[in-house]
């Protein structure tokens, strides 16, 4: 054992008029589950061995094996230190954390992702890592990943996990239609997706289709390859919005496609991902732009004799795009940080991460993990994500206080409306810059 | 005379005979019009659960088809399989089968003497409890759920089933005990007062001839508290902290990832199997909720 562990802390009896109401609690007929009441004093241990409670939020198949796995052998290499694994969900965590935040009952160890953590962070319910960090880890993920964790200089989450948007494309349409094949090292411009989408539209098939349900993240994430930032940062600290001519490449061909040229389909404007799939299988859309794990339901729900393959997406003046990491995070209120931290470095050693990514069909953040051979084969393309892991940067916004009130009031109204063609640039910008200061400059006072 | 009188019923009966004709046709017309309108409601109502079915037993080809049957063209039981493989879906239904169970029994048992208090005894007091216990429906639940973990965890409560079932008693008693309030007034006062003038006392009055004429109430209402906590989600979610006592709906969640994207045959094969218990109570005591409903529904 690396570490010293810290002799369980005793709970407090509970004083006479606890004591009567949970006898007055006992006289119910539910008080026959009463024991489990008791759980919660043994978490930390007996005989100084300490449970840690780690969050995750693996969902699929893979990847719950692979959590489920590492967790059993972190628990058989360290009898002292257990952790339990705790189902959570990405439908729920933010809701759930807050409550549980506020009640300080929260999981020791947490998975989310960056674009959730601000809230967190700024009210001091996550622990600052900085200084727990182990050198190997510190060193193993690059610094563009840490940098989207950090939050007033404080890192409060290990980024371990990230997904490029790319294009995944029907390759017979690609092939047939004579454009030139993309690549990580030689991408398409904006224009030349423009074109390639014109040349790619025929009858029955529009040449991209955007799934946009969620503009904003979509919008700003891609807009960092023409060096859009939308937000930032003045002198004094103070964040404000900006929709300068950087930031509009991306929204006005995306509007051009779906207004002018009618190269990508208006009733996908509204769609998930998820909900584009039919029709790209049915040949109705040569490009879907998603983000890199959707290929496990590609691979599951394709026809038989589907060709498809993935491009990396467009590039402005560079191939940049935001991205908000999965985390690992250590609650504030947990008494055995250390521990908690000597966990998640265990998680997070490149074989592990490798298995972690691969289980999720995403991008691992560890340069060591990034080298593994299983990332660079041509199958499923995971070569062509892997290429891209260099370009990916903290998404812009993530860090911004008041950021979510503002994605949801203003700029998804803002770009659906934009997108759908019921309302100019003028109006957006309007909107995203007037409006949205109005919102951020509540949350700056 | 009787020639008079046999033209005149003659001259009346063959205006008649067409309107009676239109009558009839009118009420056979409106009959068709009203089974129509019921089929397309039945049909309106069933279909998100046939639909369940459907995706349930589908592979993820068929799922992922721009064309979608009704029928699946490989059935396959696969996503049961991945559904119970990959989240504790027995344990999960065992749990909000308890805290359902448990709760709706307490809300019953508490709400029945209130209701009748509330309805037998009407004064200022029970026109203020009426009024109060509707508007406490009125709170949302994220205003009071912070402060309810508070509490909760003051008394060791949180992370417990017993904690989720005293929630989920208190959450349901208002409108169980509104509900119950509508059948103890329809049931008249004279039963009572017979009762009484046969020598029974107030208990013996209460147990063997109110209760009794409640009895399909207290079934339907029973069954609203039962289905209330048996879809519970978020107090569930909030209080819950062990995999181990995690309630279905919660567990379903589980099956949903990042931007919504979900695993969606084994989601559609949990989710069927969360339905089927609300399914079969209500198959099963059908006849009393309908009884019960009709006690309550109309004033003697």
């Amino acid at each position: 054992m690396p570490y010293e562990s810290e002799p369980p802390r005793p709970r407090p009896r509970p004083g006479p008029a606890r004591r009567r109401l949970l006898a007055a609690a006992a006289a119910l007929p539910a008080a026959a589950l009463l024991p489990g009441c008791s759980d919660d004093r043994q978490r930390r241990g007996r005989g100084g061995r300490i449970t840690l409670r780690f969050q995750s939020l693996a969902w699929q198949q893979d990847s719950l094996k692979a959590n489920r796995q590492l967790v059993a052998e972190w628990n058989r290499r360290h009898p002292d230190v257990q952790v339990r694994y705790v189902q959570g969900a990405w439908a729920t965590v933010h809701d759930q954390l807050l409550t549980s935040f506020e009640g300080g009952e929260a999981p020791d160890i947490i998975h989310d992702a960056t674009d959730d953590l601000a809230d967190f962070a700024y009210g001091g319910d996550l622990a600052d890592l900085t200084t727990l960090l182990p050198p190997r880890l510190k060193a193993d993920i690059p610094q563009q990943s840490w940098d989207t964790a950090t939050f007033n200089g404080r890192i409060h989450g290990v980024p371990f996990l990230q997904e490029p948007r790319v294009l995944i494309a029907n390759r017979t349409k690609l092939h047939r239609s004579g454009v030139r094949i993309p690549a990580p090292e030689h991408p398409w411009t904006w224009e030349e997706f423009a074109d390639a989408a014109q040349r790619l539209t025929h009858r029955g098939t529009y040449g991209v289709a955007w799934p946009l349900k969620e503009p904003v993240s979509a919008t700003l994430n891609l807009a960092l390859s023409t060096g859009g930032r939308v937000f930032h940062r003045r002198p004094d600290g103070k964040v404000e919005v900006r929709f300068d001519a950087v930031d509009q490449v991306v929204p006005r061909t995306i509007h051009h496609q779906v207004n002018v040229a009618r190269t990508a389909s208006r009733s996908t404007l509204g769609m998930g991902g998820a909900d584009t799939l039919p029709g790209f299988f049915a040949g109705r859309y040569a490009m879907v732009p998603l983000g890199f794990s959707y290929r496990q339901q590609i691979v599951q729900q394709a026809p038989d004799g589907f060709d498809w393959t993935v491009l990396p997406a467009p590039k402005g003046t560079t191939l940049d795009q935001g991205v908000s990491p999965q985390t690992l995070s250590v609650a504030e209120d947990c008494p055995y940080k250390e521990e908690a931290m000597a966990f998640i470095d265990f998680l997070l050693r490149p074989p592990n991460m490798v298995r972690l990514a691969l289980g999720d069909w995403l991008l691992p953040t560890g340069r060591q993990a990034l080298q593994d051979p299983a990332l660079h084969v041509a199958r499923h393309d995971w070569a062509t994500g892997t290429a891209l892991a260099g370009a990916l940067r903290s998404a812009p916004a993530q860090s911004v206080r008041g950021y979510p009130e503002w994605k949801d009031k203003i700029a998804t109204p803002g770009l659906q409306e934009y997108y759908s063609g019921a309302i100019g640039l003028d109006a957006l910008r309007q909107r995203l810059v007037e409006d949205g200061n109005l919102v951020l400059a509540r949350y700056q006072r | 005379m009787s020639q008079v009188s046999t033209v005149r019923r003659a001259g009346r009966k063959s205006p008649v005979r067409p309107a009676g004709r239109r009558t009839a046709a009118r009420r056979t017309a409106t009959r068709t019009g009203q089974y129509a309108a019921l089929l397309a409601y039945l049909a309106f109502l069933a279909f998100p659960f046939l639909w369940l079915v459907s995706t349930a037993f589908k592979p993820p080809r068929e799922l992922g088809s721009i064309h979608p049957t009704w029928i699946p063209g490989a059935p396959t039981l696969d996503n049961f399989r991945q559904a119970f493989t990959q989240q504790p879906l027995l344990t999960a239904a065992g749990n909000s089968l308890l805290a359902a169970a448990v709760s709706a029994v307490i809300a019953i048992v508490l709400a029945t003497p209130m209701a009748y208090v509330l309805a037998r005894h009407r004064g200022r007091l029970a026109r203020a409890a009426t009024g109060w216990v509707v508007i406490s429906q009125a709170f949302p639940l994220v205003l009071v759920i912070i402060p309810l973990f508070l509490i909760l965890k003051n008394f060791h409560l949180v992370d417990s089933r017993a904690g989720l079932v005293m929630v989920y008693a208190v959450w349901s008693l208002p409108f169980a005990l509104w509900m119950l309030t509508g059948y103890v007034r329809a049931v008249p006062p004279e039963v009572e007062e017979a009762a009484a003038v046969d020598g029974a006392g107030r208990i013996r009055t209460l147990v063997s001839v109110t209760a009794p004429l409640l009895a399909p109430g207290i079934v339907a209402t029973g069954l609203f508290a039962f289905i209330t906590a048996w879809n519970e989600f978020f107090f569930a979610l909030v209080l819950l902290k062990s995999p181990e006592k995690q309630t279905l709906p919660v567990v379903l969640t589980h099956f949903i990832g990042t931007e919504g994207v979900a695993d969606l045959g084994p989601l559609a094969a949990a989710a069927l199997l969360a339905t089927l218990p609300s399914l079969l109570l209500f198959a099963v005591i059908q006849r009393r909720i309908t009884g019960g409903m009709l006690a309550g529904a109309v004033k003697s």
